[in-house]
């Protein structure tokens, strides 16, 4: 497939989701008829986060909770990549906690794909800020004290026009939601459940699998306050799907030499063009 | 001829104004001039002055000695009275305090007729003119350019009333405007912007918001996209992942928000991706003296970063050299892959000083990017070995069927994880290599006054100006004195130090830093050892009188 890097294997565990959500994201690539140079993969450092090394496109692999923000100026500098985040949820909602807040915010045109497991893999295993209240951990002996994030909630609070929940176990569902988001126009984010199987004994493929459900066909995604009950239900059931979508002007297109003209990185530097700024100074 | 004239006041009371007005004034009779400007971190109140000194020769630095104080209130009258030339005096309204050398005005009485209170400066700057014996036409034209219709007729009024309120004392003959007036901040924005930097992000810290302010300014007549970030851990990650992608790209801030980008410094080392960043240094440690000037972070500048990496790093000496350094750190940048840092200071920043016009065609911008042409291999190889350890460098999007990975883990030569022993050697000494290259790009300090001086001074960075000033008065004096004002910092050029310190039987350093950071780096670089040492570390900067007699002392 044109998404491999040849004689380059995961380092994954067997049995990791991660291995489904890169299946999956392959598939939404190859279905959306994106070649590998038209893409990019911006990621943080975590087990998630080692996606742009197992997918062939273009990739981003930097810093500990700062998948965003280069995200964000690559998109600025040429707005015809597609610009894909992939993270987990400890770089995402933890490290990175602020610019995932100011990134719905600016609603530029990325799709992030946060890998939930509700756990610090890499780390081997303490609690994460979606771990459950009360869970035991490597590093949380008697339970974690405090609530969880709640994501898709807080995206919602803070304008996302897109949010979305999917589950690595259930592949072809996954790819639908990523076409759509990879296609919205705006900030989509996407909260993937991905059991890890070493160090998360308690949100396993199985529990997962027990408590999802699709969103009905008649779900109306334009309706936040349904939306919001959506987002915030996570218990014996747990919806998944687009919660939301809505239509909202990109952060990009606010520059109207961006909208109107070619990428930045197209355009010819000419130091002259700047010598009219010497009037101000006379 | 050289004048010296301090306005002080509240912030507030339109101090702005009357400098920015009197400095225009002054720079278009054809004056060389020198703004600075002491200012408190408030927005009402306080205790806030401008000096403002002009001359028909080239002046470097501020004068602690004026021609004329204009109070705006008690206090300035109070504070800088001492500060008064032996023929000097005092411009106040006539309901402040008493003091022998004040000529009292019906500033306010004025103002209040004019029905405007806020004009009361403007009258004093009439004022003020017609003790120098300039005409008012520059003024005027300046407030036609730059205020509203309705505004500006009544500052006109304001500005003959004070004219008609005082006697002639200097008869100056005005000369020919060639100059620009320009501040440190706003050279470096404009040596960024003629560089062709297409993305500048950052977060409001003084004294360095006023790079963001004027690219901000200029953003969308220049096509520049500039962004406010959330912090500066963002900024320097995102203008990474703007040169990623392929556009010139620049963050900033001071020392606090610097240190916020350090994590994303060393990431810039080891995906070797270009950028350019600006450090306009304040006091620290922590939140420090905000408005105020030191060189503190010299060593800092060069060591932030965890992990081993090449960068370069170039102290701004004055605003002429902040727009041509600011320029030729993009192109070092991209040529060698690295991050180029930029070091100013408040007091550089902030001093509006009268330089020749910039000429733009002096700017070249070169890229260093390759496209299908460099792929030797059948997949792209973006961190190839190679000779210089510069790999060709190739953009996201740009070459079909290639694909561009870069990675803050040791990586190999395709950007892929590696553990390999080898590997990561390899690597190092690749990353390392650079160095060489930058080595040969250093540009050597530039010298002032005597090249075999018996007293070699070595400084580094905005103290140019007032070093320049002692130096040269000095020398008028015949002192066999000489300086080496750094600008390239790291790497660290030596060659016109081991000549000219060979001979030098005094070696002092001069620094605005408590811990001699210089004079550190010197003995490391270069194995020489200052006899001296002048540093200064109350916030404020050197002036050259204050200079003059400091050497003195040890000289
Ligand atoms: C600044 C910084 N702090 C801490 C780390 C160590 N670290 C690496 S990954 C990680 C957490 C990973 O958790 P998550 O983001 O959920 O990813 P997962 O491994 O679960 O996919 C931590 C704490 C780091 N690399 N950088
Ligand atoms: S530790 Fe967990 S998240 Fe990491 S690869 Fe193994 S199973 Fe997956
Ligand atoms: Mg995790």
């Amino acid at each position: 497939m044109k998404y491999d890097y040849k004689l380059y294997e995961p380092s994954w565990c067997p049995g990791c989701g991660n291995y489904m959500i890169r299946t999956a994201l392959k598939q939404a690539l190859e279905e959306l008829e994106l070649e590998p140079h038209e893409v990019v993969l911006s990621s943080g450092i975590g087990q998630a986060a080692k996606m742009p090394h197992y997918i062939k496109v273009n990739g981003f692999n930097g810093l500990h909770g700062r998948a965003l923000p280069p995200a964000i100026g690559i998109k600025m500098a040429n707005k015809n990549l597609k610009v894909i985040v992939e993270s987990g949820d400890g770089d995402t909602y933890g490290e990175g906690g602020n610019h995932f807040i100011h990134t719905i915010r600016r609603n530029i045109d990325i799709a992030h794909f946060v890998h939930d497991n509700q756990i610090y893999g890499l780390t081997k295993g303490q609690a994460s800020p979606t771990t459950a209240m009360g869970q035991k951990t490597t590093l949380q002996f008697d339970g974690v004290k405090v609530e969880p994030l709640q994501p898709l909630a807080l995206a919602l609070t803070m304008g996302a026009g897109f949010v979305a929940r999917g589950f690595s176990g259930d592949i072809p569902h996954l790819v639908e939601i990523m076409k759509e988001a990879i296609n919205y126009k705006g900030y989509a984010l996407v909260d993937i459940f991905q059991p890890c199987v070493v160090w998360n004994k308690v949100n396993t493929f199985a529990w997962y699998k027990e408590r999802i459900y699709h969103l009905p066909e008649d779900y109306d995604y334009t309706n936040k306050e349904k939306a919001f009950e959506k987002a915030t239900e996570f218990g014996d059931k747990i919806p998944i799907g687009i919660l939301y979508k809505v239509e909202k002007e990109t952060y990009e297109d606010k520059f109207q030499f961006i909208k109107n003209g070619e990428p930045l990185v197209d355009r010819k530097l000419n130091p002259m063009d700047a010598e009219k700024l010497m009037k101000n100074f006379y | 001829m050289d004048y010296s004239i301090l306005v002080g006041g509240e912030a507030g009371q339109g101090m702005d104004t009357f400098a920015h007005i009197l400095e225009k004034t002054l720079k278009r009779c054809g004056f060389y001039v020198f703004t600075h400007s002491d200012y408190m971190s408030r927005v009402r109140g306080g205790h806030n002055f401008f000096y403002i000194r002009f001359s028909d020769k080239p002046i470097y630095s501020y004068s602690l000695k004026v021609d004329v104080v204009f109070g705006l209130n008690d206090e300035s009258v109070r504070l800088h009275s001492p500060k008064l030339k032996e023929e000097g005096i005092i411009i106040a309204d006539k309901e402040i305090a008493r003091d022998s050398k004040i000529v009292h005005l019906p500033l306010m009485d004025t103002a209040r007729d004019l029905k405007n209170s806020r004009v009361f400066t403007t009258i004093g700057l009439g004022a003020i003119l017609k003790y120098f014996g300039l005409s008012l036409k520059s003024s005027e034209e300046i407030i036609e350019e730059e205020f509203k219709e309705e505004i500006a007729t009544i500052n006109i009024k304001a500005l003959y009333a004070g004219y008609e309120m005082v006697n002639r004392k200097y008869d100056i003959e005005t000369l020919e405007d060639k100059n620009i007036l320009i501040d440190g901040n706003q050279a470096v924005g404009l040596g960024a912007i003629a560089a062709g930097c297409k993305f500048y992000c950052g977060y409001p810290m003084t004294p360095s918001t006023g790079v963001l302010n004027f690219i901000a300014a200029h953003a969308d007549e220049m096509e520049i996209a500039v962004d406010q970030v959330e912090d500066e851990v963002a900024a320097l990650n995102m203008a990474l992942g703007a040169s990623y992608a392929g556009v010139r790209a620049m963050t900033g801030s001071s020392g606090g928000g610097f240190a916020l980008m350090v994590e994303a410094l060393s990431l810039a080392g080891i995906i070797e991706v270009p950028v350019v960043l600006i450090n306009v240094q304040r006091p620290g440690p922590a939140t420090g003296f905000p408005t105020r000037t030191e060189q503190g972070d010299l060593r800092f500048m060069i060591h932030a970063g965890h992990g081993e990496f090449p960068r370069m790093v170039i102290a701004l000496r004055n605003p002429e050299d902040a727009f041509y350094q600011t320029a030729r750190a993009f192109n070092l940048a991209e040529k060698y892959q690295i991050p180029v840092l930029l070091v100013s200071d408040q007091y550089l920043a902030d001093c509006r000083t009268t330089t020749k016009p910039f000429d733009f065609n002096k700017i070249e911008i070169e890229r260093y990017i390759s496209g299908a042409e460099a792929i030797t291999d059948k997949e792209y190889k973006r961190y190839k070995i190679t000779e210089n350890g510069i790999s060709p460098r190739i953009l996201p999007g740009k070459v079909p069927g290639q694909v561009v990975l870069i990675d803050s883990d040791e990586h190999d030569e395709w950007g892929h994880i590696t553990e390999s022993d080898e590997i990561r050697t390899k690597m190092v000494d690749k990353r390392m290599k650079k160095l060489e290259g930058l080595k040969s790009e250093v540009q050597e300090p530039w010298i002032i006054g005597d090249e075999e001086p018996e007293n070699l001074i070595v400084c580094w960075g905005s103290t140019y100006g007032a070093v320049k000033e002692a130096v040269d008065s000095l020398r008028e004096e015949d002192v066999s004195i000489g300086a080496l004002v750094f600008g390239d910092i790291w790497p660290f050029p030596t060659e016109r130090l081991l000549k000219m310190g060979k001979g030098a039987k005094k070696i002092i350093d001069i620094e605005q830093n408590a811990t001699a950071q210089l004079d550190s780096l010197i003995r490391e670089e270069a194995l020489i050892k200052s006899t001296e040492k002048i540093l200064k570390y109350d916030g404020r900067p050197f002036s050259g009188d204050e200079l003059y007699a400091r050497l003195k002392e040890v000289l």
